[in-house]
């Protein structure tokens, strides 16, 4: 919202002491952001001069039209210069700047020889003084509101300050001068004169029959009033004061009767509409449109009615879309003499939906969707019959209104809890003064509180606060800190997530945040499938690219990691923890209970359970050498098993016991994933990705990841240690034979099953797989150690011998003899 | 044999070991003069032969010989192994600055770092972390916080919803849902922080990411006023910011709380916009079932990503979402 000064002063007596950075900061103080301060005129420097157009050659020997110009600037000679423009004709005022003027984007006019001329000046757009962006031609103007002799910078009110200033979904009254001069008066305790008030009791004669409104639906619209006026000169001009106030508000100037609409609309904050009477048959109805049907809006645009939008018809056909934009067929045209202008006081969400359905943000529907003072569709549409009277022939006919304003309702409120909410204390004078600024009435015994007609959104003690400290600054509100409770502590899932970033980072991952979002393909390119592979749609997705919610983090992983390795990344780890988003469930529709009071617990539960379950996963990726190789030498390859190590390394950290098996699932090569199984459900897969996605990525072979489900795994339970034996420890080495089938971990954990509670520790120290006939060899150390006892070499042997016998029986393992 | 002679083996042996510049020949010194063919080793075997009066005057003679002559070979090792060791050192001298192999360096994200920092900061507090789920039910998201069915806000524009529409599900907008899930399943007191992720339909450019994080902040406590929000922000700031920075409340508006107030930071020397604040809105409590006669509380909010970018100098949200390694590594695992 744009307000420039000099139509505030028209509201509030602006000391001349207050500077511009003191009512912006003022502005601010009071809730209104200012976005940007346009001090209009103040790179315009040197002679400007309102000329008549004495003479026009035209110069045809080059490829655009050349107008060489004598121009009376009231000098002594005629003054000739070098136009491009063809907009205008002898006897037509224009706007030339002289040689030694200054213009916008410095700008230096010169006399100066062009076009085999000599050009002593130039003549000026309303863009080139940034005036306006309307850069059709020069500015030409009336010779009766225009004389040569007139100051340029005051007749054009030139040397302005205008404040850009964002306005509150709550404050539609701020779309208004009148509401921004209330603001600016209350900041400073300024006196401010409500142009309403000139308006209250204004009325005008009837002199006619005019047309006649109708609220057809109650819902959309509270009051409705409707003026006629007959006998407009089409031909009337807009003043230039009003075009200019328009300008300054970032609008365009367009026929005098458009052009009152949109001034009272910028003073007051109610739009307005003109018809041509004489397209309307019958009366002026407000109503839904009911069907779908083709609909031209004044833009030209043709649009497709949906049956809930709300319009302005007559008896035969819809004229507008209400609140939002008219129609093309009854606007106000260079023939229209009898106008009929509609001022309603529509209910917002109506309009919203109109602007939303039809991608249409006006003027008119930015301030109606917030909510309009209802009781300006009279005195709006009265300051348009005393504007319009007044700057043209057009004469009043009749004056018509249905339905009542409806205006929020009185409260009472205790005083004390101003002071109770805001933390400091509030006299009940503050608060009275600060209320009544804001346009309160106060029945002080009672505290009976009577909001303005614009301030629906006053209606508790709460909303008069934030109005009150407004008024007397936030700097006011004290710093303390609440009597806060003396512990709290994360919770252990938290802490447990913690642990495993902490530690993957120590271990040379580097954390990524990928988008949630994926789409089909990837999701088969993956080869995932059944319910891995099924996720929800995105209704608005930001591009078609990714329209789906991710199943699983290793594809991220992967993109980011494609991403790195094409700005030259080669050899690195990452992992990200996040929510996956499989669609176990179908949605269910909307629990939507009414808010003001606690839904009954059942109808919570309902909520909370209609949240889809969201799967918090940890995955990390390992991309080519786990070294950066140098001078030092070759590194080795990340390889299957650092993925299987590291989710290893992630249960033990949170003393989780775990199985090991080998798996079959995507994205993992087939013969190359393994799964991780606590109490018997796999909570993690581990393994070289799949070749062909690795290959499809330009990832390096062997590149591996793993996947741990977090929420899947148990709380960790509290550690009770086992003693720390100091007698001597025996060690025993066995080797084995088993079919290639059989998994060292079988074998392993038939070992240590075998050998019983003295056995400390096992280590796989030898693999051979090239004995032939499908079997493998495994040899192990196997550490015994007893709390109390130097172990004998009978026990240790029997021991042994105890593995290795459970190791045959469920392996098939035969003991290798040297 | 008589004590000139042997002292003479004395300083011959003296000599040799001296001499000796290597520990080989060192060793060829030694057996020469007190191994077992040397005349002093001669003299001592021959010592059984002498009368008990000899044995006694030149058994010291010949003892005192031997310890001197040890102690001269004692002196002698230990003076070629010091040389010996000194070479080799030297010869082991490397380039210590020479680039060495290292395993990757790993990082968190800096997200996840000021997260993690800012929950410390408020658990210290006794605050709570509280989270909830990023697909979340719209009365929760919108509803539950003034947020009508017609609100802007709810528009396709800035909300990521799922199919199917009647299902209401969106990609919550804030994390403000969290704070509706912890009114309606916990009692007050509540002292909580709610860190998470979150969406807006916005175009991914220097400053806007559709996917963003935010940290909330909910207190719902007796006689909680907005004193409490101003001393718990200053507090907050100076910890994000630096000990010398202040805070500017600013009116503004927000469904959810009233009155409300934007929250900026004066730092490097302007004002920032920070967040949003204010005290919760008394139609929110009540849909949470909190009694306003008894419990009032205040709620605020900030993002992380715009946290970040201010604190650190960032000029591009591209950085942050892109998961460049090279620019997470900067950040290590801490700040």
């Amino acid at each position: 919202m744009r307000a420039p000064l000099s139509w505030i002063k028209d509201f509030v007596e602006i000391p001349s002491s207050l500077t511009v950075e003191e009512i912006s900061k003022g502005l601010v103080r009071v809730g209104f952001e200012v976005e940007d301060v346009i001090f209009q005129g103040s790179d315009i420097k040197g002679p400007l001069s309102f000329a008549e157009v004495l003479s026009i050659e035209e110069i045809t020997e080059f490829k655009k039209p050349i107008r060489y110009v004598g121009l009376d600037c009231g000098e002594k000679q005629t003054r000739y210069v070098i136009c491009g423009a063809t907009n205008f004709k002898v006897g037509d005022i224009v706007l030339a700047a002289l040689p030694g003027a200054v213009l916008p984007g410095d700008f230096a006019i010169a006399a100066r020889e062009t076009y085999g001329k000599t050009s002593n000046g130039m003549i000026c757009s309303a863009k080139e003084l940034a005036l306006s962006d309307d850069h059709a031609g020069i500015m030409v103007f009336d010779k009766e509101q225009v004389s040569i002799k007139d100051d340029v910078r005051e007749k054009l009110q030139i040397d302005d300050v205008i404040f850009d200033i964002a306005v509150n979904p709550d404050r539609g009254y701020a779309l208004s001068i009148r509401g921004v001069a209330r603001e600016i008066a209350g900041a400073f305790s300024l006196k401010f004169s409500d142009p309403v008030e000139k308006l209250r009791g204004l009325t005008f004669e009837k002199t006619g029959e005019g047309v006649q409104p109708k609220i057809e639906d109650k819902d959309a619209a509270s009051v409705f009033y409707l003026r006629t006026m007959s006998k407009f000169d089409p031909k009337a001009p807009t003043p230039i004061w009003m075009k200019r106030r328009i300008e300054k508000m970032g609008m365009r100037s367009i026929s005098l009767v458009v052009d009152v609409t949109n001034y009272v609309m910028l003073e007051l904050g109610q739009p307005l509409h003109a018809f041509d009477r004489k397209k309307i048959k019958g009366k002026l109805r407000i109503v839904r449109a009911g069907k779908s049907e083709k609909f031209t809006t004044l833009d030209g645009q043709e649009r497709n009615l949906d049956p809930q939008d709300l319009m302005v018809s007559d008896d035969e056909r819809a004229l507008a879309l209400a609140g939002t934009l008219g129609g093309l067929y009854s606007e106000i045209t260079e023939e229209t003499t009898e106008i009929a202008l509609e001022a309603v006081r529509f209910n917002p969400i109506a309009i919203a939906q109109n602007s939303r359905r039809h991608k249409l943000s006006s003027e008119a529907s930015r301030r109606l969707e917030r909510g309009v003072d209802p009781s300006l569709a009279e005195f709006a549409s009265a300051r348009f019959v005393q504007l319009l009277s007044e700057h043209s022939t057009a004469q009043h006919v009749e004056s018509v209104s249905v339905g009542e304003p409806k205006f929020p309702a009185t409260f009472t409120i205790n005083p004390t809890h101003i002071s109770s909410i805001l933390g400091f204390e509030v006299s009940n004078a503050q608060i009275i003064q600060a209320l009544q600024t804001v346009g309160c009435d106060i029945d002080e015994k009672k505290w009976m509180i009577d909001p303005p007609s614009w301030r629906p959104d006053l209606t508790n003690a709460s909303d008069l606060a934030e109005e009150v400290a407004r008024m007397i600054g936030y700097d006011s509100i004290p710093s303390n800190l609440p009597n806060r409770p003396i512990h709290a502590s994360l919770t252990s899932i938290q802490k447990r997530r913690r642990f495993i970033s902490q530690f993957l980072a120590n271990r040379g991952f580097a954390e990524v945040l990928t988008f949630p979002f994926t789409n089909q393909k990837t999701i088969d390119d993956m080869g995932f499938v059944g319910p891995r592979a099924s996720t929800y749609a995105l209704a608005n997705p930001m591009s078609d690219e990714n329209p789906l919610l991710r199943v699983h983090l290793v594809p991220g992983l992967i993109e980011v990691a494609a991403r790195n390795i094409s700005r030259g990344a080669q050899n690195f780890a990452i992992f990200e923890m996040g929510l996956i988003f499989r669609s176990a469930k179908k949605l269910e529709t909307f629990v939507n209970p009414v808010t003001g009071s606690r839904p009954k617990d059942s109808v919570i539960s309902q909520i909370f359970a209609s949240v889809p379950e969201q799967t918090e996963m940890v995955s990390g990726l390992l991309v080519g050498k786990k070294e950066v190789e140098n001078w030092q030498g070759k590194s080795t390859d990340f390889a299957w098993s650092d993925a299987v190590s590291f989710a290893q390394e992630i249960l033990e950290l949170c003393h989780l016991d775990f199985d090991l098996k080998r798996s079959d699932l995507a994205p993992w090569h087939p013969g190359r994933c393994a799964e991780i199984l606590v109490d018997g459900k796999v909570v993690a897969h581990a393994g070289e990705i799949h070749p062909r996605i690795l290959s499809q990525y330009n990832l390096p072979p062997r590149s591996s990841a793993f996947a741990i489900n977090l929420s899947a795994l148990p709380e960790s339970s509290l550690v009770r240690p086992n003693r720390v034996g100091v007698m001597p420890a025996a060690v025993q080495d066995v080797a084995l034979i088993v079919e290639s089938t059989v998994t060292a971990l079988e074998v392993q954990q038939a070992l240590m099953d075998g050998a019983g509670e003295l056995l400390e520790s096992i280590n796989l120290f030898d693999r051979y797989d090239k004995i032939g006939d499908g079997k493998v060899s495994l040899a192990f150390t196997l550490t015994f150690r007893a709390e109390d006892r130097t172990l004998t070499g009978e026990e240790v042997s029997a021991m042994r011998e105890a593995a290795t016998d459970l190791a045959a029986k469920r392996c098939g393992a035969v003991v290798r003899t040297a | 044999m008589n004590a000139e002679e042997i002292q003479g083996w004395v300083d011959a042996a003296n000599a040799a070991f001296k001499s000796a510049t290597n520990l080989d020949e060192l060793k060829s010194a030694r057996l020469l003069h007190s191994g077992d063919k040397s005349s002093i080793a001669g003299a001592s075997r021959n010592l059984g032969s002498l009368s008990s009066e000899e044995k006694a005057s030149y058994g010291k003679i010949i003892g005192d010989a031997k310890s001197a002559i040890a102690q001269a070979l004692a002196q002698a090792t230990q003076r070629l192994e010091n040389e010996r060791d000194q070479k080799m050192l030297a010869e082991e001298v490397v380039d210590i600055t020479l680039p060495v192999r290292r395993a990757h360096r790993g990082g968190l994200h800096p997200i996840s770092i000021i997260k993690n920092d800012i929950a410390d900061f408020f658990v210290e507090q006794g605050y709570f972390v509280e989270e909830g789920p990023e697909l979340e039910s719209g009365w929760l998201n919108f509803d539950a916080l003034n947020i009508p069915a017609d609100h802007p806000a709810r528009t396709m524009q800035d909300t990521f919803f799922v199919e199917p529409l009647e299902s209401g599900m969106v990609l919550r907008t804030h994390t403000s849902p969290v704070q509706i899930r912890t009114m309606l399943t916990k009692k007050p007191p509540i002292y909580v922080i709610c860190p998470g992720r979150t969406f807006r339909a916005d175009e991914l450019d220097a400053t806007h990411s559709p996917v963003f994080h935010q940290v909330e902040g909910l207190v719902i406590d007796r006689g909680i006023n907005m004193s409490h929000l101003k001393g718990t922000l200053d507090n907050f700031a100076r910890y994000m910011f630096g000990p010398d920075v202040t805070t500017r409340l600013r009116p503004s508006f927000f469904p959810f709380t009233e009155p409300s107030a934007e929250v900026d930071v004066f730092f490097n020397g302007k004002w920032i916009e920070w967040g949003g604040c204010g005290m919760v809105n008394p139609r929110v409590l009540k849909t949470c079932g909190i009694e306003t006669d008894e419990f009032s509380g205040f709620a605020f909010g900030m993002g992380l990503e715009r946290t970040l970018m201010v604190r650190h100098g960032i000029t591009d949200m591209h950085d942050i979402v892109e998961g460049d390694l090279r620019f997470t590594r900067q950040f290590g695992v801490g700040l």
